[in-house]
């Protein structure tokens, strides 16, 4: 069995994987780029956090309620961000990325200002036996939260909302001409987004105990961007490829710096260095991402095979 | 020698072959009219020639110097001019703008923007307006002067009687003669109104799938009843 | 009363900040067609390392001078290296290699220079002038900050409607092809375009620095203004970048004084939508013209072709395609 940092790692994973299996049907599925994800994560996070924190709710609800009031804040962003396009869509969700966070020091009595909110750890139950590891059984409560975004997207995508939100990416016009309601449907990618974001921060502030600003800066949002990229817009897959990234990399780049005695600047930045590394790499490279590279070997070789070439 | 040549001229995009072993030649002072109908491969002839597209095989020599590998803006600066399909004024630039771009790589030598407006009496009133604000046959006046405020030996025009009014595209391709002899130009051009293109060209060359179907005086072509029928639509 | 007075001046010194950071955000858009989205984090390089030679060589002239000249460096390099590769593609993959290049230019400065927050000294004094016994909160550095901008602004604005070289960028900006065939290096003018922005975009840091301090994440909130601002004053619009940072600058002001400094963000988020909303973005005047000129194979798929044809200013305001609200725009 896994030891308790590798539960730790398993469940930053699946909320990781939550969030950009939003992220995935928002940007790459409906051709909205948002750079506010980061932001959307912590209206979820903040809201576990006062739920459970403050009024004593118990877990499911308590997510539940993340769902619904990101869901909510989805609603106002998406109405905003299905006029804007291109750079004024991801100008607006910049904004919003490094504006919401500062909420918490405006408001900082309810909202803990830059130490941010605290709770409980959630305990494991009864039955599973006294001795229960506390990580194993928050990795099964974000594995879980996981699960549930990673089937409820899958049937969205090859559903008709799905087909829906690839109509509207690739030419709008032909789309309303079909009788899609263009705007309303960016919308609904939006709060669909919203909710998996939302869902992730809540599971986020299970894990972590904590809800703080620092969490959920800028930096986050651009990651979330970059494993969506090199995953592969719009694949869910590639949102699993994405999370492990994400979880991965830090580890990776930590032994690194230690194996090579590098300082801690270096160290701290390396992650970020290398996404941002990456991030151009894949879009000079491969602008359909690791999911599309694959693909492209594969028929590569597959049609290499066939007498006389294609 | 010719002072354009193509010879044995081949272009493929991807798995298409638009222009396909096209062997034509322009004398200086002279015009040669490219017809055929939709998709024969003319656009991408004259976009070959001045090097927005990469022939895979054959040569264009512009007075006897290859230009294989050279860059767009380089072949226009050994002095051809390509007036683009859709007539290609920029929109957001004044009548004005758009002539003093053409001449900008020649500096000094540039023809003056006044000539262009004796040859053009229209433009001078819309001077200073934006070019969006042209009609058609103003733009195709437009687009043919700014191409000729560099001073070119060879001109490639790209259907210019596209969404024109009869009497304008009379007037167009008159003037296409003047200039032709008056300049003493190479005119290679495109149009998929051979009659007008005929009544002043030199030369006529016939193109279907890419290859090359006719290549006769203007005149014969013209006269040539079987011809006209099959691939010229009158 | 004097609170008023006070934010109007300080609006008016942030706003010209903002107003030089939308300066370049501008002509990069005027040029290149594309949002620089990594000019936060490259003003930020070149303020690092005006800030290492001020500290080694005691000079802030020096300082500043080297800020200018690798601001040039670093733009050029950028558009030569990176942006060219993705000059014809869809827009969305400009947006995404710079944010990439954001985030590894601010990780790049954590590893040079660390990540905390360091001072940065001012080019004039920041003590407000004496006016009448009382001091004003509007010093000898706010009056370089706004004679920068005016100057920076009518400089511009100079270039690109008088001179060649300015027809050229617009040219290869708005047609690159056609100017291409009309003899203008276009690669040049787009490098150009990048340096110049850069060099504006320096300037900027090093005005805005003294108040932020300097450090890897110190100036995301400016691309935040600077974009608000440029979108403000339209964003084909030299004068109208200006006009739009001071006006923003004196709405946030505004904002911080009766609000709350952590709001002034959000408050510019807001102030973005609404001016995107009520002024649906790329419906200029010349995009709806350019439309019936722009033969398909110029590299820009059909349904670009379509969406900029639809995209009539006043079919958008006031005719809507039925099952379609608002613009189609970009």
């Amino acid at each position: 069995m896994l030891g308790a940092f590798d539960d730790l790692e398993l469940a930053n994973g699946a909320y990781y994987f939550a969030a950009l299996a939003g992220l995935t049907v928002l940007t790459g599925l409906s051709g909205q780029i948002s750079l506010g994800h980061g932001a959307m994560m912590a209206v979820g996070a903040y809201t576990v956090a006062l739920l459970i924190g403050n009024e004593h709710w118990a877990l499911v609800p308590a997510l539940l309620a993340a769902i619904v009031i990101s869901a909510v804040v989805g609603v106002a962003v998406g109405a905003a961000a299905s006029r804007l396009r291109g750079p004024y869509l991801a100008g607006a969700t910049l904004a919003f990325a490094i504006g919401l966070p500062a909420i918490a020091d405006q408001y900082s009595s309810t909202l803990g200002g830059e130490n941010g909110l605290v709770i409980n750890p959630p305990t494991p139950p009864s039955w599973l036996g006294a001795n229960f590891p506390l990580e194993r059984w928050e990795a099964w409560i974000a594995c879980a939260g996981a699960l549930v975004v990673l089937f409820v997207m899958n049937n969205l995508v090859h559903s008709g909302i799905g087909r829906a939100f690839r109509a509207v990416r690739d030419d709008e016009i032909a789309a309303s001409l079909c009788g899609l309601h263009v705007g309303g449907v960016q919308t609904l990618a939006f709060i669909v987004s919203a909710a998996c974001a939302g869902l992730a921060g809540g599971l986020l502030t299970v894990v972590l105990q904590l809800a703080a600003p620092g969490a959920f800066q800028l930096a986050l949002s651009l990651s979330l961007l970059t494993a969506v990229v090199l995953g592969g817009l719009g694949s869910l897959v590639g949102a699993i490829w994405g999370a492990a990234l994400l979880v991965l990399l830090p580890t990776w780049t930590n032994d690194l710096a230690n194996s090579f005695s590098l300082s801690t600047n270096v160290s701290n930045n390396l992650p970020l260095a290398i996404y941002g590394f990456v991030l151009i790499a894949a879009m000079l490279l491969w602008p359909g991402g690791i999911q599309a590279g694959a693909r492209a070997i594969v028929s590569r070789v597959r049609h290499s095979r066939v007498p006389g070439g294609s | 020698m010719a002072l354009l040549e193509i010879e044995k001229l081949t272009t493929d995009y991807g798995p298409v072959r638009a222009v396909d072993g096209i062997t034509l030649a322009v004398e200086h002072g002279s015009i040669t009219a490219v017809l055929g109908a939709n998709g024969a491969g003319k656009t991408s002839l004259l976009r070959t020639i001045s090097g927005l597209v990469r022939a895979s095989e054959g040569h264009v020599r512009l007075d006897g110097e290859d230009l294989k590998d050279v860059r767009v803006e380089d072949i226009v600066r050994r002095g051809l001019a390509h007036v683009p399909e859709g007539r290609g004024v920029i929109a957001e630039l004044s009548t004005d703008e758009n002539l003093r771009l053409g001449g900008l790589w020649r500096g000094a030598d540039a023809a003056a923007p006044s000539e262009i407006y004796q040859l053009f009496p229209p433009l001078r009133e819309r001077h200073k307006q934006l070019a969006a604000s042209l009609s058609g046959g103003e733009r195709q006046m437009l687009s043919i002067g700014r191409a000729l405020m560099a001073r070119p030996r060879v001109l490639l025009l790209d259907e210019p009687s596209l969404g024109l009014a009869p009497i304008v595209t009379a007037q167009i391709m008159q003037l296409i003669s003047t200039l032709a002899t008056e300049r003493d130009l190479a005119v290679l051009l495109v149009e998929q109104n051979a009659r007008s293109a005929l009544s002043i060209a030199d030369r006529g060359v016939v193109l279907n799938l890419g290859h090359v179907v006719a290549d006769d005086a203007a005149h014969a072509l013209a006269a040539d009843e079987g011809l006209r029928t099959a691939y010229l639509g009158f | 009363m004097t609170k008023f007075i006070d934010l109007t001046l300080n609006g008016i010194s942030t706003g010209a900040v903002y107003a030089v950071v939308a300066l370049a955000l501008v002509l990069i858009w005027r040029a290149t067609r594309i949002v620089n989205f990594a000019q936060g984090a490259m003003l930020m390089i070149t303020t690092f390392i005006a800030s290492s030679v001020i500290s080694s060589s005691g000079s802030y002239w020096l300082g500043f001078a080297v800020a200018l000249v690798s601001g040039l460096v670093l733009g050029a390099v950028v558009e030569r290296v990176l942006i060219r590769r993705v000059e014809g593609a869809p827009p969305l993959n400009a947006v995404i290699v710079a944010l990439g290049l954001l985030i590894l230019l601010e990780a790049i400065a954590g590893m040079i220079w660390g990540n905390t927050p360091r001072s940065f000294p001012p080019a004039f004094s920041i003590q407000g002038y004496d006016v009448g016994g009382t001091r004003v909160l509007f010093a000898p550095n706010d009056t370089f900050t706004v004679l920068v901008v005016v100057g920076v602004a009518l400089a511009l604005t100079a270039l690109f409607r008088g001179t060649a070289i300015g027809l050229k960028m617009r040219a290869a900006a708005f047609r690159p092809e056609v100017a291409r065939m009309l003899g203008v290096r276009v690669g040049r003018m787009l490098t150009l375009g990048w340096a110049l922005a850069a060099l504006v975009g320096s300037l900027a840091g090093m005005l805005v620095a003294p108040s932020v301090f300097v450090g890897p994440n110190q100036f995301d909130p400016i691309l935040v203004f600077g974009f608000t601002a440029a979108v403000l004053g339209g964003l084909d619009s030299f004068a109208g970048a200006a006009v739009g940072g001071i006006l923003l600058g004196l709405a946030l002001s505004y904002v911080s004084g009766y609000e709350g400094s952590s709001l002034v963000t959000l408050a510019a988020l807001v102030i973005l939508v609404l001016v995107l909303m009520i002024r649906p973005a790329g419906c200029s005047r010349a995009h709806r013209s350019a439309a019936y000129e722009r033969p398909a194979h110029e590299g820009q798929n059909a349904a670009w072709h379509a969406r900029a044809i639809a995209c009539d200013r006043r079919r958008c305001r006031s005719h809507p395609v039925p099952g379609q609200r608002g613009a189609r725009c970009l």
